[in-house]
């Protein structure tokens, strides 16, 4: 590119004597590159905040998630020897009793009520559930002694991770009391203590007591709820852009379709939230009868259909944009043989137009999955602690979840908001990476 | 059904000297087409002889290719277009409203100016057809139907290895006779082409006006083209069109060695167009 400027200017020399139209030239050449230059560094600048930016937020969201991924667990000596535990009750049986005596065991020469208290403290109040579901999937434990590796409480696993902020504090500022520091010091000095995987955040519902919250329930919600919108928005919105594209003569009518198709896709979404309240779950009161007002509160099919409303104009406008883009002499090819107006379109345009509808839909549905404001409004942030076993039951989504949990003041609650922003990430970037893979998959190929 | 009626014609015109005696396949009678406000075709009367090529011709824009697609009502599919007048083939008017579409672009086939195979296998180029009008029983059938229809488009021993490769990997060329193979396919009685040559390099462009004069033993074409001299290589008749106007027929020879009309002339001449 600056190859010819030099010969430009040398020919000019040869041809003409004027020396100070030569030299306005050449400033003005030299003017035009340092302009190029400038733009140059200034869409690099651009660029580079705009990454800095983006290095940041993952910095911080996977500095503070990490810790999220990791609990700590001590093993107790647990005894199973017990009279009135069988293989039967064992589903039902309060294995809190069990659990203490295994505390005591494991620190001896505790003495007092409040030392005893303390103690209590620092293993998770839900080790008597994870002990039961221990010995429901292992009945053999059942009539021994073993020890058995149980979750720690919150503040002793936010101590052993260095989080508790400074702990040279003294004891009356600090959540951790010195007593407790000994015992899991020593526990820890003993080997009974271990960093493992937490595998309960990935497999729970929500739950007050931050150690036995899991982000399960939010992803069950998630997926139900994603569904009913995907199996709404997808066969309506593709109809309706097969019929606007194809079928439906262009007049006044149609353009106020369009028109408000593109007006409807800038809604805020905390309108449809709004639509969904006072519709399908109120209900409207037309004196005789009330239509609507049918749907359970904070389910997934409700939630589900209130985000279906709201990416129907993205998926009719993608749809539409992408069946606009086969070439028409595709159509004429099939209506020229004798194919008629479905034929033609099923056959040939929408093969085609698929992969464009395929991406305008996916994109659609990455922006339901993280919608947020709509389902507050429809009762999807109620504390739901049940995974979600139908598209009936109450449920949460992700991103309603990660602004429950962001709202706890517990310190152990922001590593799990951190934790599940990313995994919300994790699905977007899976659900976005896939549209570009259709996208080059099925590269044009006319 | 072709080998019956074709030595008849070819001993018709040999024996009787091409007179009227020839079958008018085609009659078009005061048609005209309006976009919208905008008149394009100005009560056109032309007859087209069976089996014979007859060329358009005229300036651009002058009204060729919305006759041309007149004929198999492709003017349906835009929604300003309106035809009135009447158009026949083989005293059938086909702007009656129980014509069925489908049927009439079964029997008078399209090639269009830039060619347009799917974006599909050679063999689902030329199956297709076939295919929606259910005209081969089996496999086997379908196989012979795209076997004597590429090979009639010239186009089988190009393409006989590579049936399954995308129709779109051809040549300019071959892809046009594609198109060709996919409009005969269907058993079209009449073949419409819109300047078919005009996207063709020079060779291929002579490829495909020798297939015409092929397909002139089964086909009767109707040719749209801006090339005098493809008119003069390819057609035996030609009408002249001139702002929605036919101002000229007759016998190609005729009119290009001594037209009637000035404006004919000058346009052979080069003086408008
Ligand atoms: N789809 C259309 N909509 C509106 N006007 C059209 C359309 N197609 C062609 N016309 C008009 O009809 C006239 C004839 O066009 P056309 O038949 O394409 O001419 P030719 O093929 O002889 O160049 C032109 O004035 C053109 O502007
Ligand atoms: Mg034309």
């Amino acid at each position: 590119m600056t190859e010819p400027a030099p010969q430009v200017t040398g020919s000019h020399v040869a041809t003409t004597p004027d020396k100070k139209v030569d030299e306005a030239r050449r400033a003005r050449t030299a003017r035009r590159y340092a302009a190029e230059r400038r733009f140059e560094y200034m869409g690099l600048a651009a660029v580079m905040s705009a990454g800095a930016f983006l290095v940041i937020l993952l910095w911080t969201i996977v500095g503070n998630a990490i810790p999220a991924l990791t609990y700590n667990y001590v093993s107790l000596p647990i005894n199973l020897e017990v009279d009135d535990l069988t293989q039967t009750n064992a589903i039902e049986y309060d294995f809190r009793k069990i659990v203490r005596a295994g505390l005591t065991e494991a620190v001896p020469n505790v003495s007092g009520r409040r030392e005893t208290r303390k103690l209590r403290r620092i293993i998770s109040s839900g080790a008597a559930i994870e002990l039961r579901s221990e010995v429901a999937s292992d009945p053999s434990l059942i009539g021994k002694k073993s020890d058995i590796w149980l979750p720690l409480s919150d503040t002793a696993d936010l101590y052993l991770k260095n989080l508790m902020g400074d702990i040279t504090r003294p004891e009356s500022q600090r959540k951790i009391s010195d007593s407790e520091i000994g015992w899991i010091d020593d526990l820890k000095g003993q080997g009974k203590i271990e960093t493992r995987f937490n595998s309960i955040f990935f497999t729970h519902g929500a739950s007050r007591e931050p150690e036995m919250a899991g982000i399960w329930g939010a992803v069950v919600g998630s997926f139900l709820t994603l569904l009913v919108t995907l199996v709404l928005s997808v066969p309506i919105g593709v109809a309706a852009a097969i019929y606007l594209e194809e079928f439906a003569p262009k007049n006044r009518i149609t353009d106020i379709i369009e028109i408000n198709i593109n007006n409807l896709a800038a809604v805020p979404s905390i309108v449809f939230g709004l639509l969904g309240l006072s519709f399908f779950l109120a209900g409207v009161n037309l004196g005789w009868f009330t239509i609507g007002g049918f749907f359970p509160r904070s389910a997934a099919i409700t939630g589900g259909t209130v985000l279906a409303l709201m990416t129907l104009p993205t998926v009719i406008i993608a749809s539409r944009a992408s069946i606009k883009s086969v070439p028409p002499s595709i159509r004429e090819a099939a209506l020229g043989i004798g194919a008629s107006k479905v034929q033609a379109t099923f056959h040939h345009v929408l093969p085609l137009a698929m992969p464009g509808i395929l991406t305008g839909t996916i994109i659609g549905m990455a922006g339901a999955l993280g919608e947020t404001a709509p389902l507050l409004l429809i009762g999807m942030v109620a504390f739901i602690v049940d995974i979600p076993g139908g598209l009936t039951e109450p449920a949460t989504v992700l991103p309603v979840q990660i602004y429950m949990w962001a709202d706890f003041p517990e310190t152990a609650f922001r590593q799990k908001t951190a934790a599940a922003i990313m995994i919300l990430l994790a699905f977007l970037i899976c659900m976005n990476a896939f549209a570009v893979w259709l996208r080059n998959k099925f590269e044009r190929r006319w | 059904m072709d080998a019956m009626v074709q030595p008849m014609t070819a001993t018709a015109t040999q024996t009787e000297t091409e007179t009227e005696t020839e079958t008018v396949k085609i009659r078009s009678r005061d048609v005209h087409v309006f976009y919208g406000d905008n008149e394009a075709i100005k009560g056109v009367d032309l007859d087209i002889k069976e089996k014979q090529v007859t060329a358009l011709i005229g300036p651009s824009g002058c009204g060729k290719s919305t006759f041309l697609r007149c004929i198999n009502r492709m003017n349906d599919t835009i929604d300003v277009c309106r035809v009135t007048g009447k158009i026949e083939i083989d005293g059938q008017d086909i702007y009656q409203p129980d014509v069925n579409v489908v049927d009439l672009r079964a029997d008078v086939g399209m090639v269009f100016q830039k060619p347009n195979p799917f974006p599909k296998s050679i063999f689902e180029n030329v199956a297709y057809g076939p295919r929606i009008h259910g005209l081969a029983k089996n496999k086997n059938d379908m196989a012979g139907i795209v076997e004597k229809s590429l090979k009639r488009a010239g186009l089988w021993e190009e393409v006989k290895d590579r049936l399954d490769e995308p129709g779109t990997g051809l040549s300019g060329g071959q892809q046009q006779r594609l198109c060709i193979a996919r409009a005969i396919a269907v058993s079209p009685s009449v073949i419409l082409m819109d300047e078919p040559c005009s996207a063709l390099d020079p060779i291929a462009t002579a490829i495909v006006e020798e297939l015409i004069d092929e397909l002139r033993q089964r086909f009767t074409i109707v040719i749209v083209t801006h090339s005098m001299q493809q008119a003069a290589r390819v057609s035996q008749e030609t009408a002249f069109f001139h702002l929605g106007d036919i101002v000229e027929t007759g016998f190609t020879d005729d009119i290009f060695t001594n037209p009637k009309d000035p404006r004919t002339e000058s346009y052979i001449s080069g003086k408008i167009g």
